[in-house]
């Protein structure tokens, strides 16, 4: 393989690229993104492949493996191009008639396409099916037609033009004031300016710097990075190295947590293409640019997603922050000046480049400008990744986008921000979402996780759910985080219990207060914000759980007993599913038994009534 | 089957060669060394201390920080029920408690005959699947009460049949 030595070169490569396709040629192009190779995408490639073999098609039909289109609900999700025909839920026994029916004779396999509940008719192309529809695919927008362990493919859609430009039309000043302008702010969850963090790190002093990917998604129930990195690995790198050029910065890192292992796979194998076609590495595109990147798995901490945790982790030390008083910007890797940015943070910056600091804060809203990729996971309709401009309200991604909730049952919250962030109640839907308007009602934008839940998740224990996940990740270094979140677990678990009392509610704001107040870093200060939301706008649920001894969504095990309803007939199927045998039959077409001393409240009879005869009090 | 000292030693000496003897690699190294013996033993840590020049109280101290590490043998099938978020709501709790009482052990521990190891995962990103269960790097998505024997069973089976064919 040839280094390119110029920008020239890499036009004309590209440009050889393009030649070298037939843009009338078939592919078909399935999604191998962890979502749909955990619904059996590699046993559809591999069906593919095996049978276009054997009917001698191989050479006329192209087979691609994509990134995640984010529909992971969906998936396997394959498209035929050039006709972007949209195949959903595909399994391997659906090979043949795609052949045959699509392939061989033109026609849609009619019970694949997309069928939306709620709009009659069907969708045959991906950009009408309304998941997509209201989305803006920035950053998302390739992923699902380039093959992410495939250079030439990010390279087919102008992928490192925007290297080029910053390299040999830009100098690093003018870079920095680029993103400054664009408005661009951190998407790992604070909101910093990027252009301001990039600014301080290139006036820092020292000869050697550092930029940092930070991939260490820890967020439960988000996973765009993940998607990213696995998605379209080339356009963080790219961002990556320009952000190293403006700074200054010789050696970079992504990190990424060892819970994903094709992002680990797809990046290290972007890392050696790029090297090998003079992108990375000595004299980058001819300029005289020297930059190297490592790949480093985590080890599976939470709080090394904290900048000065993640560096600690990163000199083969324990994950444990400190004090900020110095930034990283002035001393962080092994004590030089390190810039650290998020995935989605880098991958913006080859869009602003190319696009313009102006286009791009034309997007979005006063203080928060581009688009946002948020997961929308829990009880909505299509789950997946969304990408939508900023200020949008949460009402469209829930419901126009996502489709509403599962089963046609009540929203109650939406929990933003992860184990940082704060659950908001129906009143607030028509919130435009952006950093400041997600902070002013007490939760975050956080890495983007949005977590939809109904009038069966109960409140308290969504609260207890994550500061029992903080209480396991909490490093320990500081003691108001350290004992803090392990007596607000206490309590919280106390409440679930039916053993709370009215004054735990007080204690818990105490607590909280003094944590906010307190801790050392990011993750201490603000881990009572689940439990301080849920008590301002669910504070009923609470006292019924303290005062009623009663779990309103019927969650809390303590709180609740599963009961036959007298309209039961015998049929058996929960006698057969209860594991401690506490069910028993009495006599035909009569209401079977439940003894309440063997019940465990495991749901077992309550998921296999097909008649709803299990009710719970 | 268990690996001598002299065994473990010549794979340590591989995976500290791979690094360059860089004591700042010592996570990735502790990662490499567990994929190849399965876990992090007492011995193994002394060695690396040695070979790393690293003081053997951060080797202990990095190899218990980290979830990733396990520093006891773990089951010939690993088995992690993923609790993030949106696997929580959507009641990965039940699913969590239905392999404890299917293999009779508590998330964390391995069963007597190490068959089976049992843990939980913070989240995959595979979100829109929950809940989730990987069982050896395999995902298993929207499981139920019901499929959690049957899925076990698959692996009871081949578990029988690997001890058929030693015989």
């Amino acid at each position: 393989m040839k280094r390119l030595s110029s920008p020239i070169e890499l036009e004309e490569l590209r440009q050889s690229i393009v030649k070298s396709r037939d843009p009338k040629k078939t592919i078909v192009s399935i999604c191998g993104g962890t979502g749909c190779t955990a619904l059996g995408s590699g046993e559809v490639i591999k069906a593919f492949r095996e049978e276009l073999i054997k009917r001698d098609l191989a050479d006329k039909i192209e087979v691609k493996v994509s990134g995640c289109r984010g529909f992971c609900q969906h998936g396997a999700l394959v498209t035929i191009e050039p006709q972007s025909i949209f195949y959903q839920r595909v399994r391997t026994k659906d090979v043949i008639e795609i052949i045959e029916s699509t392939l061989l004779k033109g026609q849609t396999v009619d019970r694949l396409l997309y069928h939306d509940p709620t709009v009659t008719g069907q969708f045959v192309h991906e950009e009408e099916v309304p998941f997509y529809a209201k989305q803006k695919r920035l950053i998302l927008a390739n992923s699902s037609k380039i093959d992410p362990k495939r250079i030439e493919d990010y390279i087919f859609f102008g992928g490192y033009g925007a290297l080029a430009k910053a390299l040999y039309n830009m100098k690093p000043d003018s870079i920095i004031e680029e993103i400054k302008a664009s408005g661009l702010r951190g998407r790992g969850g604070g909101g910093f300016p990027t252009g301001r963090k990039w600014e301080s790190t290139r006036k820092a002093q020292g000869d050697l710097k550092y930029v940092i990917c930070n991939c260490d998604e820890g967020d439960p129930g988000a996973f765009m990075d993940r998607s990213l990195m696995e998605g379209n690995p080339h356009s963080v790198l790219e961002g990556m190295i320009i952000g190293a050029f403006a700074i200054g910065a010789q050696e970079g890192y992504i990190y990424v947590r060892h819970e994903y292992p094709l992002a680990v796979e797809n990046a290290t194998i972007a890392l050696q293409q790029a090297e090998e076609n003079g992108l990375l590495g000595d004299n980058i595109l001819g300029s005289g640019f020297n930059f190297r990147v490592k790949v480093s798995r985590g080890g599976g901490a939470f709080v090394c997603g904290e900048s000065t945790a993640l560096m600690a982790s990163l000199e083969g030390k324990v994950g444990e922050p400190r004090a900020k008083y110095i930034h990283t910007s002035d001393s962080g890797l092994w004590g030089r000046p390190s810039n650290l940015n998020n995935v989605e943070t880098w991958a913006n910056v080859p869009i602003i480049i190319n696009n313009g600091a102006k286009w791009f804060s034309g997007i979005g809203t006063a203080d928060s400008k581009g688009t946002k990729i948020f997961s929308l996971v829990g009880k909505v309709r299509n789950t997946g990744l969304v990408e939508v401009p900023m200020g949008i309200t949460l009402r469209e991604i829930i419901f126009d986008i996502g489709g509403g909730i599962q089963g046609n049952r009540k929203f109650k919250a939406v929990q933003t921000g992860g184990p940082s962030g704060g659950c908001i109640p129906e009143k607030l839907l028509d919130l435009p979402v952006d950093f400041d308007e997600l902070t002013r009602v007490g939760s975050m934008m956080g890495s983007g996780a949005m977590i939809v839940t109904d009038e069966k998740n109960c409140m308290v224990d969504i609260a207890k759910y994550y500061i029992g996940f903080l209480k396991g990740e909490l490093c320990g270094k500081c003691l108001p985080c350290r004992e803090g979140v392990k007596r607000m677990n206490e309590i919280l678990t106390r409440i679930t219990e039916g053993n709370g009392k009215m004054e735990d509610i007080d204690l818990l704001e105490q607590i909280a207060a003094t944590l906010t107040e307190t801790s050392l870093c990011g993750l201490g200060q603000s881990a009572p914000n689940p439990v301080v939301s849920t008590l301002v706008h669910f504070r009923d649920e609470y006292e019924a759980h303290i005062k009623e001894k009663r779990c309103p969504a019927k969650v809390c095990k303590a709180l609740i007993t599963y009961n036959i309803s007298e309209k039961c007939l015998n049929c058996g199927l929960c006698v057969k599913a209860c594991p401690q045998g506490a069910i028993t039959p009495v006599e035909k077409k009569k209401p079977v038994v439940l003894d309440q001393s063997k019940c465990i409240k495991c749901g077992s009879c309550l998921d296999a009534c097909k008649l709803q005869m299990v009710e719970v009090k | 089957m268990k690996l001598t000292g002299k065994q473990i030693k010549a794979k340590l000496e591989a995976i500290v060669k791979k690094y360059n003897n860089d004591s700042s690699m010592l996570v990735p190294i502790l990662q490499d060394t567990q994929t190849e013996i399965g876990y992090l033993p007492k011995d193994a840590m002394i060695e690396l201390h040695e070979m790393l020049n690293v003081p053997l109280t951060q080797v202990y101290s990095v190899a218990t920080f980290f979830k990733a590490f396990n520093l006891i043998p773990r089951g010939r099938h690993q088995i992690f029920v993923c609790t993030g978020t949106a696997c929580h709501v959507r009641g990965s709790e039940r699913i969590l408690e239905t392999f404890e009482r299917e293999l009779n052990i508590k998330a964390g521990e391995s069963d007597k005959d190490l068959n089976f190891t049992l843990g939980t995962v913070n989240c995959v990103g595979a979100c829109a699947l929950g809940p989730i269960v990987i069982i050896d790097g395999k995902y298993n998505g929207e499981m139920k009460i019901e499929s959690v024997k049957p899925l076990i069973d698959k692996y009871r089976n081949t578990l029988e049949t690997e001890r058929g064919t030693q015989h």
